[in-house]
């Protein structure tokens, strides 16, 4: 039997991932022959290190996804620096002049960063002015890392996830770092407007300039911004994190069903049920455009169906969880954030001194959505109960505060209970300890050798000598 | 250069009664007058002892004590006289063998087991028997950190560092491992920063100075994500990796794509706490990563440790003078047990069986053809379940193990063990597994017996005999001598003394990778501490191993390539709990010893179930209730013990206790494609009121 001919365009997170799926479960190509195409012309790279990159803490060389043998060792017929142009009865038509023919094509074309409208922004040519970069490529991090020095003043136009990495990040290197957002309140999408006025006092008090609800009205290069207000940002560089936009040029020109992203059902396909979208291309119901883990989970259930592996498989979303990237602040937004009562129990925490919020929401003693703020522990442990879906623990208060583990404050002898353990490694009781003492080992060697208390890891060494002493007076104040 | 001493380093000899606990690796120094016990100064336990050690002469004296054969008559075990029995079982197992092959009879030993006696057991399978049907209960508790130490470093030595290295290190990364409870005395090496991998806030979490606790099962993508938070964050450490390893790539472009928060997501673990333990590793001059059962009981134990000493090897530490990575070997001779010969794939002095070279020269040492010794048999729960089946052995021989008790789906192998035309079973008390026998040898123990052990850091020490057995009892060497020489053998080759036996083992792992041929009863008598490979008499020992290089032909340490894929077995509306399982202070193993001391019985009575009082209430249950705890494979009862600081989705049972309330009727007999592991530490259960 002939393998089954499909092409993959487009070799970033989702379309490397799907080929990695594919062959998982295909080792040797005998049901399905790859083609993965990729416009640019190094391999594919993992975008979430991005901002590590931009915050100096990892070399750029370390971000590859594949070895350079990969293609080869995984039978992939890899080309890269060339585009898809048409799809003409069953071929695949490369700006290369070159065609392959294919029996299924999955579209991986990811997104591409938006620039608002600003005069200024871009030079007359269309293309990027000299100062300005999106922050989207590994391209961009290298256009960006170029024009940053210590005490250099940047713009950084979006005060969403991926803007305040890069505020974040390039507020590490040592720049004067000025965010720009048009709304009223910082990541809107995610976080409610208090999560949001403790978000943006946390980055102030950090040093970065926060403005809200204003918009760039013009680009000086060499200059800065002039904001809608007529205020002025000074900025050597301008980095534009404004959103992004899903690629579909290729298939609105095949007449694919678009709508923000090209329309997929639960089995990935598209309007044309030959070809199939996955990652920030495809607009899924169950999915916020934007997230790895929705194209890698894409990826899994594509790859089922496209080897046989199981045809039953099918995509039915991916929980939305963010998580700000940036060093010093802890932030995870989850579900419904902005759900409210009587629709859903909420708890709220508002610590704005100390930076710290928290907003949760249940619905059916099941964790529906949160805001946390501050408070790593709670953010892992709510975010598990939300992905898994196991009821709550009844203490909501504990939840929001994450596992409380206090490290036990020393109490005195007499406050412990009777059946304390002290000595664990030789089950040596509050009251063993008491009744051999009131035998005559009124000492701490004969307490030791009556009850063998301290005598293995030796930790309770401090506390028997405690109980020792209280015995010794109390035994003073009886007599 | 190796930095370790040129000159032997010597304690005082021991003296009269000078011995060694009979229970975990750690092997502590003890003094025995008479029956009574004092702790004694010894490197691994510095004078300490937990309450197991203190009371473990009560086994010694305990009124169960077998001191006669017994052999099953009209469905009853009655008293037999020795010769009875060894004629008995010899002829039986002679006229299976005729009729069946010698496959037909197999042998399962244990990690409490001298080096002498595992040595010869392996030897009486393979050539007074014939058979490649031969494994062991550490199968069950080391085989993961084993095969991924082979696989990392060329050779797997528990802990290829002394104790006191661990002592000295600024920060210890302990995975999955509670020592607190299972081996008390190693606490006090505790001293540096200490990070705690556990999804329960144990004895030893509560001391940590970082406690980071995975949804069970997860402990692979932990790793994972500490290991990029290592190199996120520029501590990877690129000079060592050059120079004493290969293969970072392939393992980092797995890791990267587990950045903190995505395995926050999966395990639990905060992505800040991932970081904090990267940032603690790497900023500790020196520093250890130490795993235990909890990461290695998996279906996929071998990677999850193989991802842990990526970490290690990530940070600089193995071969590193006072870092490194070990693992904490779990029973008595846990570590020597898995050297010489009872292991299905091995020959003495870690020797693979499917190796000609090694063939032809354990077989010049025995003095037989090599093409007579078998191949490679069966895996400890394979070979469990193949008992009685189309194929599979038709009788068992059990030495030092109660595997009713403590093999995974216990039920299943219940059922096998009823199957089989002949049970043989040699232990000094009548154990749940004895009990099923058809024919039982009271044998030896510890104070009674002479012989070496190998401790958790490769250390090789004397047992002497400190009382004289009961009349009637006698050593599993010398049974396997009786029995041998029944079945044909000439009697010089299977001798039942102690010393003899190891002169003959020194022999047979003479240039191995475990190389014992450098020891001798005398130097270990005056006091020489020899930590394995000892090639010559004069060598110094090998307290410290990797220095200069490690064991595979290139002299690298390896990075393995891997993947998080999780636990087997999904949760469902039917099974939605975790269940993991472990052990208590105050029991070993299958209890069939601790459960004789009436001290720790009164302290640990009977199989609980440690549960969130939420999760309990859930279920109808409240504290001290009765439960019963069902997966997929059986049900197990235990005392409900509330606990808050459980996680809600995890139950804990330890694994001790016989009958119905044996934990191990619950466990997932799925293996590690590498080990053959059983995945204890994570399956699906429900709770329920009972």
């Amino acid at each position: 039997m002939n393998p089954r001919r499909v092409v993959v365009v487009g070799y970033g997170m989702a379309g490397a991932r799907f080929a990695e799926e594919v062959r998982r479960r295909d080792p040797v190509g005998e049901r399905v022959a790859l083609t993965v195409v990729g416009a640019e012309s190094h391999p594919a790279y993992n975008r979430v290190l991005l901002s590590a990159v931009l915050a100096g803490t990892m070399p750029a060389g370390v971000v590859g996804l594949h070895a350079p043998d990969w293609a080869e060792t995984a039978r992939v017929d890899l080309r890269l620096g060339t585009r898809v142009v048409d799809l003409a009865g069953r071929e695949v038509v490369l700006s290369d002049g070159s065609t392959v023919e294919y029996d299924a094509v999955v579209l991986a074309t990811g997104s591409r960063a938006w620039v608002p409208p600003v005069e200024g922004l871009r030079g007359e040519s269309g293309a990027l002015a000299a100062d300005v970069a999106t922050f989207r490529e590994l391209d961009d991090c290298a256009a960006i890392l170029s024009r940053v020095r210590p005490g250099a003043p940047v713009a950084v136009l979006g005060g969403g996830l991926l803007g305040l990495e890069a505020a974040r990040g390039l507020l590490g290197r040592g720049c004067l770092v000025t965010v720009v957002h048009p709304v009223g309140h910082l990541m809107e999408r995610q976080v409610d407007p208090a999560g949001g006025a403790v978000l943006a006092k946390v980055l102030t008090d950090m040093g970065v300039d926060v403005r809200l609800g204003r918009s760039a009205a013009q680009h000086l290069t060499g200059d800065g911004l002039k904001l809608d207000d007529g205020s002025h940002v000074p900025a050597e560089l301008v980095v534009v994190a404004a959103g992004v936009r899903a690629e579909t040029g290729l298939a609105e020109a095949l007449g694919l069903a678009v709508d923000g992203g090209i329309v997929v059902d639960d089995t990935l396909r598209t309007s044309d049920p030959r070809i199939h979208a996955l990652g920030d291309c495809a607009a899924h119901p169950g999915t916020v455009p934007g997230m790895v883990q929705s194209g890698w989970d894409q990826a899994v259930v594509l790859a089922d169906l496209v080897t046989g592996a199981d045809p039953a498989a099918r995509y039915r979303g991916t929980p939305s969880v963010a998580r700000l990237k940036a060093r010093g602040i802890d932030l995870a937004a989850l579900g419904e954030v902005h759900a409210s009562p009587p629709d859903a129990e909420v708890i709220t925490l508002d610590d704005p001194t100390r930076g710290r919020y928290a907003k949760l929401a249940l619905r059916d003693n099941r964790v529906v959505g949160a805001i946390i703020i501050g408070f790593p522990d709670a953010a892992a442990t709510i975010t598990e109960f939300f992905d898994t879906g196991t009821p709550a623990p009844s203490d909501r208060l504990a939840l929001l505060l994450g596992r409380a583990n206090p490290s036990g404050t020393p109490r005195s002898p007499a406050d412990l209970p009777d059946d304390a353990l002290v000595c664990r490694c030789n089950t040596v009781t509050k009251a063993g300890l008491v009744t051999a003492w009131c035998s005559g080992a009124t000492s701490v060697p004969a307490l030791v050798a009556a009850t063998r208390a301290t005598t293995g890891c030796g930790t309770c060494a401090d506390k028997t000598t405690a109980i020792a002493t209280w015995l010794t007076d109390l035994n003073a104040e009886g007599s | 250069m190796q930095t370790q001493g040129e000159l032997v380093t010597r304690l005082a000899a021991p003296g009269r009664g000078d011995t060694h606990c009979p229970y975990c690796a750690l092997q502590c120094g003890m003094r025995l007058t008479g029956t009574a016990v004092e702790p004694r100064d010894f490197p691994t336990n510095l004078g300490g002892l937990c309450q197991k050690g203190w009371t473990a002469a009560e086994v010694l004296r305990t009124p169960s004590r077998l001191t006669t054969p017994l052999v099953r008559v009209d469905g009853e075990l009655r008293a037999a006289s020795w010769d009875t029995a060894l004629d008995l079982v010899a002829a039986k197992l002679a006229r299976l063998r005729d009729a069946h092959g010698a496959d037909s009879v197999a042998v399962f030993g244990g990690g409490g087991l001298t080096n002498e006696k595992a040595y010869l057991l392996g030897k009486f399978a393979r050539v007074a028997l014939g058979t490649a049907q031969i494994d062991y209960n550490g199968r069950f508790c080391m085989s993961s950190a084993a095969a991924a130490g082979m696989r990392a470093f060329g050779l797997d030595r528990g802990m290829p560092f002394p104790i006191d290295d661990v002592a000295r290190s600024e920060a210890v990364l302990l995975v999955g491992a509670n020592p607190a409870e299972t081996m008390p005395p190693f606490v006090q090496h505790l001293t540096g920063a200490l990070i705690v991998v556990d999804p329960r806030r144990t004895a030893t979490a509560e001391r940590a100075d970082l406690h980071l606790r995975p949804r069970p099962g997860t402990d692979l993508a932990l790793a994972l994500g500490i290991l990029h938070a290592v190199v996120a964050e520029g501590h990877y450490r690129g000079d060592y990796a050059a120079e004493r390893t290969t293969g970072f790539e392939a393992a980092w472009r797995l890791a990267a794509a587990w950045w903190p928060e995505r395995v926050e997501r999966v395990t639990g673990v905060a992505a800040g706490d991932q970081r904090r333990a990267a940032a603690l590793l790497a900023g500790a001059r020196t520093a250890h990563i130490l795993t235990g059962r909890g990461t290695e009981q998996h279906s996929s134990g071998t990677d999850m440790v193989g991802a842990w000493i990526n970490l290690a090897l990530a940070l600089g530490l193995p071969g590193t003078p006072g870092s490194g990575y070990g693992c904490l070997t779990g029973q008595g001779n846990g570590q020597g047990g898995r050297e010489h010969g009872q292991k299905a794939d091995q020959l003495p002095g870690y020797r693979k069986i499917t190796d000609p070279g090694a063939r032809s020269y354990v077989a010049s040492v025995w003095g037989v053809p090599a093409e007579s010794l078998p191949g490679a048999g069966r895996s400890a729960y394979e070979l469990l379940d193949s008992l009685g089946r189309e194929g599979g052995p038709r009788a068992l021989m059990v030495f030092g193990s109660n595997i009713l008790v403590s093999a995974p789906n216990a039920g299943h192998i219940a059922q096998r063990l009823s199957t089989v035309d002949f049970l043989v079973v040699a232990d000094f008390v009548l154990s749940e597994t004895a009990a099923l026998a058809d024919v039982v040898f009271p044998v030896t123990q510890w104070a009674e017996e002479g012989g070496t052990m190998t401790n958790l850091e490769g250390r090789v020490l004397l047992r002497t005999p400190a009382v004289s057995a009961p009349d009637g009892v006698r050593s599993d060497l010398e049974l396997l001598r009786a029995l041998a020489i029944r079945l044909g053998q000439p009697e010089h080759r299977f001798p039942a003394d102690p010393e003899t036996v190891f002169e003959e083992l020194r022999s047979a792992s003479r240039g191995g990778p475990a190389d014992y041929s450098g020891i001798t009863y005398s130097r270990l008598r005056a006091g020489d501490q020899l930590h394995w490979p000892v090639p010559t008499t004069d060598h110094p020992g090998t307290p410290r191993m990797f220095l200069t290089h490690f064991a595979h032909p290139d002299g690298r340490a390896h990075f393995t390539p891997v993947d998080y894929t999780g636990p087997t077995e999904p949760l469902d509306d039917e099974y939605p709990l975790l269940a993991t399982t472990g052990r208590v202070l105050h029991h070993y193993q299958s209890g069939a010893q601790t459960r004789l001391v009436p001290e720790l019985n009164a302290a640990s009575p009977e199989a609980f179930v440690q549960v969130h009082p939420d999760t309990a209430s859930r279920a109808g249950l409240t504290d001290r209730a009765l439960a019963r705890v069902t997966s997929r494979r059986g049900s197990t009862e235990a005392v409900v013990h509330y606990d808050p600081t459980m996680r809600l989705d995890t139950v804990f049972l330890p694994f001790h206790f016989p009958g119905a309330q044996r934990a191990n009727l619950l466990t997932n007999p799925a293996l590690d494609p590498h080990s053959r592991m059983p995945e204890f530490k994570v399956c699906a259960v429900r709770l329920e009121s009972l």
